[in-house]
């Protein structure tokens, strides 16, 4: 690792990357990329680049676990061992273990389960370059590869973090800003349901603090709102064109 | 979880929420009575047993010695495991820990780390090659509900209890001498977690309430009443004024209960 910067935050509040306090990285999204999935979508998110694809709904496997009032939605997150600086095991790690479920957590609200009673739906999220800020952004894709499968939703879902380096509170914290800074709060959102389904937070708030960075990545997951359903939109926009012609 | 017996829980625990009132007789902010019994583990380095209501859990440290991790020469290592042992409850299946216990495990780290508690830097024998490694290991022994703020409480309370062997260098192996001293820590988490049932925010759920609760919240709190931590679980959602509802008596209660501890 590089040495630690003095400071990740300039007087004028420019962060390391150019950025401004409030600023998102460049966002890139895309529905419909993998031919076998049921639904799936690409999102770049800074350097993060993440692939996600939805099977389903379909039978549970194994069958023991399906349940027979509701639909089983399964979630695994995972990390291309090429996708930091040191490789990383394939093997599932702890982190990832936590991450798949808090991810499910986040996505399950948004879900009519109780329309596909037995049957079971099954999330991957491949991690293919991670900078930081990873399962919000895989929450993002994520939520429009479920929507790209045809699976009813009450709303998308879609993260966004704040965090704290210096003595700031900052928006979508990237790789250099989130293992220096004092904080990171990670948090997922079903915009038009003014309900937060992702909450984490490691570090140090007061409770003003916390406040304010609570609000800030509500405002950027609003933000990348926008950006998900102008790709939903793109997709299914190309897809009328070509059966009109 | 959505058998017809707990629907039916589900609406009487609703209903008696909604009338301010929880089916064991608290009001919706009143915390379980806990106990804490300290050092019952002779052969670990530090122990510690929490019960909340009937929720037990019991923490073992052991003090073992390791190399550093490369980004962190100067610094001892912690690693937090959780058990989830068969006995403690008839969900609870032996085999390798599932996703439940790795988060248990995960909370209670995160805890301690973020809020700095153990001074990790006084840890090291020689820097950059040989550190002490602090396990501490959490064992569920009876799941009454609300297993992170009992296992966050028992793990601190073990910390607190460890002893750290005497020891010196003599060409460059490390010699255990007599006598102990105590771990150094810098702050005492205390985690507290509030549950969205019926639209409403109660403390310390128990077993028959997490049954049937929306949405769990988990906020590790400071000595000085700072964040350090915090863990949404399950799925269901809350509102943004909610959160800054759960995060406000969360402080409130860990003030509360600090002031039932010596730390």
């Amino acid at each position: 690792m590089s040495e630690k910067p003095e400071k990740l935050i300039d007087k004028k509040g420019i962060r390391l990357d150019g950025r401004k306090t409030d600023e998102l990285r460049p966002l890139k999204l895309e529905v419909g990329v993998l031919g076998n999935a049921d639904g799936s979508a690409y999102i770049e998110h800074g350097k993060n680049k993440i692939i996600v694809g939805v099977f389903g709904p379909r039978e549970m496997h194994p069958k023991h676990l399906s349940q027979n009032d509701r639909m089983v939605l399964r979630c695994r997150y995972h990390m291309a061992p090429f996708s930091v600086q040191e490789r990383k095991s394939p093997a599932p790690s702890r982190r990832e273990v936590e991450l798949s479920k808090v991810i499910r957590e986040a996505l399950e609200p948004s879900v009519f389960v109780d329309l596909y009673p037995r049957a079971g739906i099954d999330v991957f999220v491949e991690v293919l370059q991670a900078d930081g800020g990873t399962r919000c952004a895989a929450i993002t894709a994520a939520s429009l590869a479920i929507a790209d499968a045809g699976i009813p939703l009450r709303d998308l879902v879609v993260g966004c973090a704040a965090g704290k380096i210096d003595d700031t509170v900052v928006l979508d914290l990237y790789d250099a800003e989130d293992k220096l800074g004092a904080a990171d709060v990670p948090v997922a959102i079903m915009p038009n349901l003014n309900a937060v389904t992702l909450l984490q937070m490691d570090g140090i708030l007061t409770p003003a603090e916390f406040e304010t960075a609570v609000s800030m990545a509500v405002e950027g997951c609003k933000k990348i709102y926008a950006i998900q359903k102008e790709a939903l939109r793109t997709k299914y926009m190309t897809v009328k064109e070509e059966a009109e012609e | 979880m959505s058998t017809l017996l707990t629907r039916v829980r589900q609406k009487q625990i609703g209903q008696l929420i909604d009338a301010g009132k929880r089916l064991d007789g608290r009001g919706l902010t009143d915390y379980r009575e806990f106990t804490i019994e300290e050092g019952l583990i002779e052969r670990a380095e530090g122990s510690a047993r929490v019960r909340l209501g009937k929720t037990e859990v019991l923490v073992g440290v052991k003090v073992g010695t390791g190399e550093p991790f490369p980004d962190t020469p100067n610094d001892g290592v912690l690693t937090v495991n959780a058990e989830l042992v068969p006995l403690a409850s008839p969900s609870f299946e032996p085999g390798p820990p599932d996703e439940n216990s790795v988060e248990l495990a995960r909370i209670v780290d995160r805890g301690i780390r973020e809020s700095k508690a153990v001074c990790s830097e006084k840890l090291v024998i020689v820097p950059g090659k040989k550190v002490f490694v602090i396990f501490v290991d959490v064992y569920v022994l009876n799941h009454d509900g609300n297993l992170i703020d009992a296992s966050a409480l028992a793990a601190v309370a073990a910390l607190v209890n460890t002893k750290m062997p005497n020891y010196e260098i003599e060409d460059g192996e490390v010699k255990i001498k007599t006598g102990y001293s105590p771990l150094p820590l810098k702050s005492h988490p205390i985690t507290v977690t509030v549950a969205k049932i019926n639209d409403k925010l109660v403390v310390d759920p128990w077993i028959e309430e997490e049954q049937v609760m929306d949405a769990r919240m988990s906020m590790a709190i400071n000595d000085d009443g700072n964040i350090c931590a915090i863990q949404k679980g399950c799925p269901g959602f809350f509102t943004p004024q909610q959160i800054l509802e759960a995060a406000k008596i969360a402080q409130e209660k860990a003030a509360e209960l600090r002031k039932k501890l010596d730390w």
